[in-house]
């Protein structure tokens, strides 16, 4: 019922400069999970960091910069080939990352 | 001067595709309405979407059936019954003349209804402690999301907190999908169904029941939770990179907020939500209400609800009349009062009719 071993990767984009693949039709939260990244950004005031907490749009911890906008909501976008993300700081696992 | 916004006048606006939503845009043109609804996400479901399980109830609300199947059959229904659905137009602002600005894909427009249903939905609720907003803490339902929709893992070592049937039924996907899984329970036995608890016992799952969560601890995201034995005192520390959360769901209110609807305060259905009379209608002039965002409970009864919400605004149009219109409202009332029938949702049903009885609309 539940397959886990679709492979991930037609898609490339970028996060934090470096190329990633993600599957068509995720989102980037989905996309950026599945490799691996926990922390999406910090919190304003405190600089704590943040991740996920809801996926349907609500909650707004998982927002990131896209293409040079900031505070878009991860789960809520469409990985795109090219995507330029940027999260503050070193992010995820390094050897899930490199493609 | 700024351009004005475009303007949409509809007969009907439905605010959100899930079970409520596409059940009552459905009923509303089949009854003759001009109905348009509108969907933030890039698909109608709602949360129907991610429900791989099959329900349970009876064969007219999708007994047998999984959730996903169910979406797509209500969003058949609704196109061949002539809905207008345009999905990835989130409604963003409403004003208390009911009208709506909606983001569209080319731009901002405003949607002016003669009559409004909103089937907004219900958000989860957080449980606040020490490094819950550490991540990898989330919502069970957020967990549900990213392993059934988008075939990702939530974490290889998960703790549950909360048995009720989102906690139980999440638990069991969770380790079909490789994860493990603990429950946490506050209470002395699961909240939820014993068929669900049954089969996590089956599988071994451990229970920690008269247990509280005291805090999750990690750097950047969650690596252990700390729990209080509530019999002993005791603190234990079990090692996890997920924590989720299934405490309970609140309907989501901003919308009716937004439009000047009373609201009234009900523990059993989720916490605030718009005050409503028996036929889902708000103390707003043809604004009505339907499923979660009217208070949380089963996906079944959101159906009905937005079956009953637009057979009353197809009644106020003048679609439909007389004993034809009596007849439909008062069947789906009957269907409703049998959904909420024993002792599971005696309270829930008693807040509803108190509800009911109470709403004077304006």
């Amino acid at each position: 019922m539940l397959d886990f071993s679709v492979p991930r990767g037609e898609i490339e984009f970028f996060l934090n400069g470096r190329p990633c693949r993600a599957r068509k039709g995720d989102t980037l939260a989905a996309a950026l999970w599945a490799l691996g990244v926990r922390r999406f950004g910090l919190s304003r005031k405190k600089r704590e960091p943040r991740g996920p907490f809801c996926f349907i749009g609500r909650c707004h911890d998982c927002e990131v910069s896209v293409d040079g906008r900031p505070r878009v909501k991860a789960c809520m976008t469409e990985v795109r080939p090219g995507m330029r993300v940027e999260i503050p700081g070193e992010v995820g696992d390094e050897e899930a990352l490199s493609p | 001067m700024k351009k004005p916004y475009p303007l949409e006048d509809r007969e009907l606006v439905v605010v959100g595709a899930g079970p409520a939503g596409m059940c009552a845009a459905q009923t509303a043109a089949n009854c003759g309405m001009d109905v348009l609804l509108l969907e933030e996400t890039a698909k109608c479901g709602g949360q129907l979407n991610k429900q791989i399980h099959k329900f349970f109830g009876s064969r007219e609300h999708g007994a047998g059936k999984r959730g996903f199947e169910i979406a797509r059959e209500l969003e058949g229904a609704c196109r061949s019954a002539g809905v207008e659905i345009r999905t990835k137009n989130p409604v963003i602002g409403g004003f208390s003349d009911g009208r709506l600005l909606v983001r569209g894909e080319t731009g901002l427009y405003l949607a002016e209804p003669r009559a409004l249903i909103v089937a907004a939905g219900a958000q989860e609720k957080p449980l606040a402690f020490p490094g819950w907003t550490l991540p990898g803490v989330m919502g069970a339902g957020a967990a549900q999301t990213l392993m059934n929709l988008y075939g990702v893992l939530p974490g290889k070592r998960v703790v549950m907190v909360g048995s009720g049937n989102v906690g139980l039924i999440v638990s069991y996907q969770l380790i079909q999908a490789g994860a493990g899984v603990a429950v946490v329970e506050i209470g002395e036995e699961a909240g939820g169904y014993r068929v669900h608890a049954n089969r996590l016992l089956a599988l071994g799952v451990p229970f920690l029941f008269r247990h509280e969560v005291v805090g999750a601890e990690g750097g950047d995201s969650v690596e252990a939770v700390v729990l209080r034995d509530l019999e002993s005192g005791r603190l234990k520390r079990i090692r996890a990179d997920c924590v989720c959360l299934a405490v309970g769901m609140s309907p989501l209110v901003e919308l009716p907020l937004m439009l000047g609807c009373e609201m009234a305060y009900r523990g059993c259905l989720g916490g605030w939500l718009p005050q409503h009379d028996r036929e889902m209608r708000t103390t707003q002039p043809s604004v009505w209400v339907a499923g979660d965002a009217s208070g949380v409970e089963e996906a079944s009864v959101a159906m009905e609800e937005g079956r009953l919400a637009a057979a009353s605004a197809a009644r106020d149009a003048g679609r439909i009349r007389g004993k034809r219109a009596e007849k439909l409202i008062g069947e789906i009332q009957a269907r409703l009062c049998e959904l909420r029938g024993g002792p599971y949702n005696w309270e829930r049903r008693q807040a509803k009719e108190c509800l009911g009885s109470v709403t004077r609309t304006a």
